[in-house]
């Protein structure tokens, strides 16, 4: 068979991938593109390790290792989603802007329609009765006050 | 289609029976990973996951690495997918369409995506154009090979393995669990204020 056919294939599955990591907005789906990227490493380790003919099989033990890791990733990246999606209600990427750097001063056009920035408004004192709202701006300012203490 | 062309350009001159077979999962699997990251179904995105790593274990199969299939079958079509389910139904993901699956740098990450798939490809081909994978003889990967492979030389990182997904598991039942106080609470408590 040819080289060429699981390495283009490989390489296509990890830009797959890579698209999905950079454009999707909820955390779980980025973390299945997240998969999709190993699993094109994956693909190539194997076909990589076929062709050589290695004694030791170094490429289809590091595809299982990558499996393990994977499934440890999984695991743990599931555990955050769920602790962030306990904390802040909401699961979407964009809102976590925790550590981001302010906004320079050219986009406070943006700003009036961001549920994320500082913007003063929406009712108070419903902070403890009802379901999460995510689209609360005091209150999930204030959730994000008390997630960084 | 992209795949058909750059990888058939090289290999029309006798295509193989396993050629053809791997080209067309491949074309399946592949179409469905796109599909995965860009249907607006969230739980779509998980099945059609599914499909992608299933053909991918068809792959290896057809590279004859079979104890690789089977652990890929166990291991993300048995449990990742389900774990990802799990985190979907735990985070109220909605069923039908969902607008803001995408975020706004979507063309941005489609450029990031096609040029590094083109400039990937193009590499590939240039290197591996008469590269030719010898399947024939003994399975390579058969789970006598992989067995001995893997308890003979690498039992080191295999045992370091297993410490790293005990540490995992412990990890992630400390960062999910609650503490004792609303151990009892349903889903629908309101998010917690003591974090």
């Amino acid at each position: 068979m040819h080289l060429a056919y699981p390495a283009v294939l490989a390489a296509l599955l990890f830009c797959t991938g890579l698209y999905g990591v950079l454009a999707r907005r909820n955390a779980i789906l980025v973390l299945m593109s997240v998969e999709l990227m190993l699993n094109a490493v994956n693909l190539n380790l194997v076909a990589f390790d076929v062709w050589l003919r290695d004694t030791l099989h170094a490429g289809q033990a590091l595809t299982l290792f990558t499996i393990a890791i994977a499934a440890a990733e999984i695991g743990i990246g599931l555990a955050i989603v769920l602790m962030v999606y306990r904390n802040r209600a909401t699961s979407d990427v964009d809102r976590l802007r925790d550590t981001a750097e302010p906004r320079p001063p050219l986009s406070s056009a943006l700003r009036a329609t961001d549920p994320d920035t500082d913007a003063p408004g929406g009712p108070a004192g419903d902070a403890d009765s009802g379901d999460p709202d995510p689209d609360d701006p005091g209150r999930a300012a204030g959730e994000k006050a008390e997630a960084t203490a | 289609m992209s795949p058909l062309a750059a990888a058939a350009a090289h290999g029309f001159l006798s295509p193989t029976g396993v050629e053809i077979a791997f080209l067309l999962v491949g074309v399946v699997t592949l179409g469905a990973a796109v599909l995965t990251v860009t249907t607006r179904h969230l739980v779509h995105a998980a099945l059609w996951l599914v499909v992608a790593l299933g053909g991918l274990a068809v792959e290896y199969l057809l590279l004859t690495a079979e104890f690789i299939a089977w652990v890929q079958v166990l291991i993300y079509v048995g449990s990742v997918v389900v774990l990802l389910l799990f985190g979907l139904m735990l985070t109220r993901a909605p069923i039908g369409r969902s607008p803001d699956a995408d975020s706004g740098n979507r063309p941005a990450a489609l450029a990031v995506a096609v040029a590094a798939a083109a400039a990937l490809v193009w590499v590939v081909v240039d290197a591996f154009r008469a590269t030719w994978i010898d399947l024939d003889g003994p399975a390579q990967g058969s789970t006598r090979v992989s067995g001995e492979i893997l308890f003979r030389h690498w039992v080191l990182p295999f045992e370091a393995l297993s410490v790293l997904l005990l540490a995992a598991l412990v990890g992630a039942i400390v960062l999910s669990r609650r503490d004792g106080a609303d151990a009892g609470g349903d889903q629908a408590a309101p998010p917690r204020k003591d974090r």
